[in-house]
């Protein structure tokens, strides 16, 4: 229990560290002689000398409680009610508050003070979980004193199989402060159990991803597309084939959260890259109740179901990014979802002509599921830099190298049928005089990513549940 | 107990808090049970009790103990444990 202020008298909040507070240590040492007066002192309890009665608030509970934004912070109380403030020094303000003991003969006339320790960065979410009401709607778990929370967060089943950030109230308020919007609004509802989900409980999971504030409406945008109806999330997680969220990031949003579109961009190291991805599963797993082995049926899955996440280089301005031959104006940001199987390497390292690549990637891209299907999944293909120079020294631009691409995809629907070239799989017998398309014109989606080096490409293959064109598709939506 | 801290739920909370004990089953049947002797005495002359009555009944058991009583089975013993028996019953104490 913190104790009581005075009814009747001056309340001085201030700190050892803020120069202005040093200034006015002889005011507070002059009015402390001249009537009751308390100093709520919030990091060096012996601060100010020469006053009875100091307050340590190292634990910045009264600050909090008195709404300290900068110090020193002057008040008068009366009769139990505060009466005036003020903030810094003024030694007017401090004069009518105070009378003439706060005169300060000597000091400048006006010195602003410093912020308040209570609402640094980070802390006042702290102090609002710790003594005020954090305004949170979800449950609260509690965890036993001599249990460690991330061990609870593994035995609730809270987590993809990696140690999750424990959601504690001022963690969850960072994140919520994130995102102007409304922690009770419901962003739609989560499959497979077709749960309300709020953005606190998106915060909940980002939290539990480790996520930054500032990944918020990223996050947001991410969740919002998955659930638009023709990404059929709900298909995604149901499958028994490997595939799950793919999420490509374009514009302003994903060079803000410092994402990675080079070195190693598929890869590990990158935070944003990492924990967007996550939390987005994690949001189906613990909200959706979509579980591996439940509702999640995959034969094999791919390490990817943890997380794929990475930003395109939109750094040519030659080229198109992903999101402007999806329809998203020029400058701002959005995500694509794409139903993505692992990442298969494409190596070249002798084609010096478009033709030659296009070709030597057409051969790579027939692969996708199998290479004598055409309904087995769409695909996305990671041009690397020296794969995409070889494109644009030739004069190819994105629609250029789509349109190439397509052609070069196109094969005899002879060599493709059941029990061609002594395989079983394959196409219906009355395709075979057919000239057959591996994707549809939209079903290869072309990003650009990775380091400077290396003659690489990736082909990321899709899922079957794509061959319904008009019932399942990749989305791309404008982040908010 | 005391509760030094306290978590929020990610989940759409549709479940109880508190985990939900696994249903026993049907039959014993093809079962095998752990009899597990946490050092405390008398907890051997009660299993063997117990042995006799499962033996009687046709199930099958095997016998585990715990290197000491003043610390927690070690995750070798539970390993083994989990990976040879489907049931478990603890003789708890004196």
């Amino acid at each position: 229990m913190i104790e009581l202020l005075p009814a009747d008298g001056l309340v001085i909040v201030a700190k050892h560290e803020c120069h202005t507070c040093v200034l006015v240590e002889p005011v507070m040492q002059s009015l402390d002689k001249a009537g009751p007066l308390t100093v709520i002192t919030q990091d060096d309890p012996a601060f100010p000398s020469g006053v009875g009665r100091v307050l340590d608030d190292q634990q910045l509970e009264r600050s909090f409680h008195l709404n300290i934004e900068a110090v020193p912070t002057l008040i008068r109380y009366e009769g139990g009610r505060e009466v005036g403030r003020t903030v810094g020094w003024d030694r007017a303000e401090w004069t009518r508050l105070a009378g003439q003991a706060a005169a300060g003969e000597g000091l400048p006339a006006w010195q602003p003070g410093c912020g308040s320790r209570s609402v640094e960065p980070g802390v006042q979410e702290a102090l609002i979980a710790r003594y005020g009401d954090p305004g949170l709607a979800s449950r609260e778990i509690p965890v036993g004193e001599w249990d460690d929370p991330i061990e609870a967060c593994f035995e609730r089943g809270w987590s993809d199989g990696l140690p999750v950030v424990p959601p504690t109230d001022e963690r969850i308020l960072r994140m919520l402060g994130g995102t102007d919007r409304k922690p009770d609004e419901i962003v739609g509802l989560i499959p497979p159990n077709l749960a309300p989900c709020t953005v606190e409980k998106v915060a909940i999971n980002a939290v539990m991803a480790g996520c930054k504030p500032e990944y918020m409406p990223v996050v947001l945008g991410v969740l919002e597309a998955a659930l638009d109806p023709l990404f059929v999330l709900h298909g995604l997680l149901c499958t028994t084939h490997f595939a799950g969220p793919l999420v490509i990031i374009n514009g302003p949003a994903a060079k803000a959260v410092g994402m990675n579109s080079g070195i190693n961009a598929l890869g590990q190291g990158n935070r944003a890259n990492a924990t967007i991805g996550r939390a987005l599963q994690l949001i189906v797993r613990n909200v959706g109740g979509g579980l591996p082995g439940g509702m999640d049926r995959a034969t094999l899955g791919n390490p990817g179901k943890y997380t794929f996440c990475f930003a395109e280089d939109e750094s040519d301005p030659d080229w198109e990014p992903l999101a402007q031959r999806r329809g998203i104006a020029a400058g701002k940001s959005a995500v694509t979802l794409f139903h993505a199987e692992g990442v298969h390497g494409f190596i070249d390292q002798k084609s010096r002509t478009p033709e030659e690549l296009a070709r030597s990637l057409a051969m790579g891209l027939f692969g996708v599921g199998h290479p004598k299907l055409c309904d087995s999944g769409n695909a996305v293909l990671v041009l690397s830099p020296e794969h995409y120079r070889i494109f644009k020294e030739g004069g190819w631009n994105r629609r250029r190298i789509e349109d190439e691409l397509y052609q070069a995809l196109k094969r005899p629907g002879r060599d493709l049928i059941h029990g061609a070239q002594g395989v079983a799989e394959g196409l219906p017998a009355s395709m075979a005089d057919k000239i057959v398309d591996k994707f549809p014109p939209d079903g290869l989606l072309i990003v650009r990513a990775g380091g400077p080096a290396g003659l690489f490409s990736a082909i990321i293959g899709g899922w079957p549940g794509q061959r319904v064109r008009e019932e399942c598709q990749a989305v791309t939506h404008e982040i908010r | 107990m005391n509760y030094s801290s306290k978590l929020r739920d990610p989940t759409a909370e549709t479940s109880p808090t508190r985990r939900a004990r696994l249903a026993p089953p049907p039959s014993l049947d093809g079962k095998v049970v752990a009899l597990m002797d946490i050092g405390k005495s008398g907890g051997a002359v009660f299993l063997d009790r117990l042995e006799g009555h499962f033996k009687a009944a046709g199930v099958a058991t095997k016998r585990y103990r715990k290197p000491t009583n003043t610390k927690v089975a070690p995750a070798s013993v539970l390993q083994t444990i989990a990976a040879e028996a489907q049931l478990a019953v603890i003789a708890l104490s004196d």
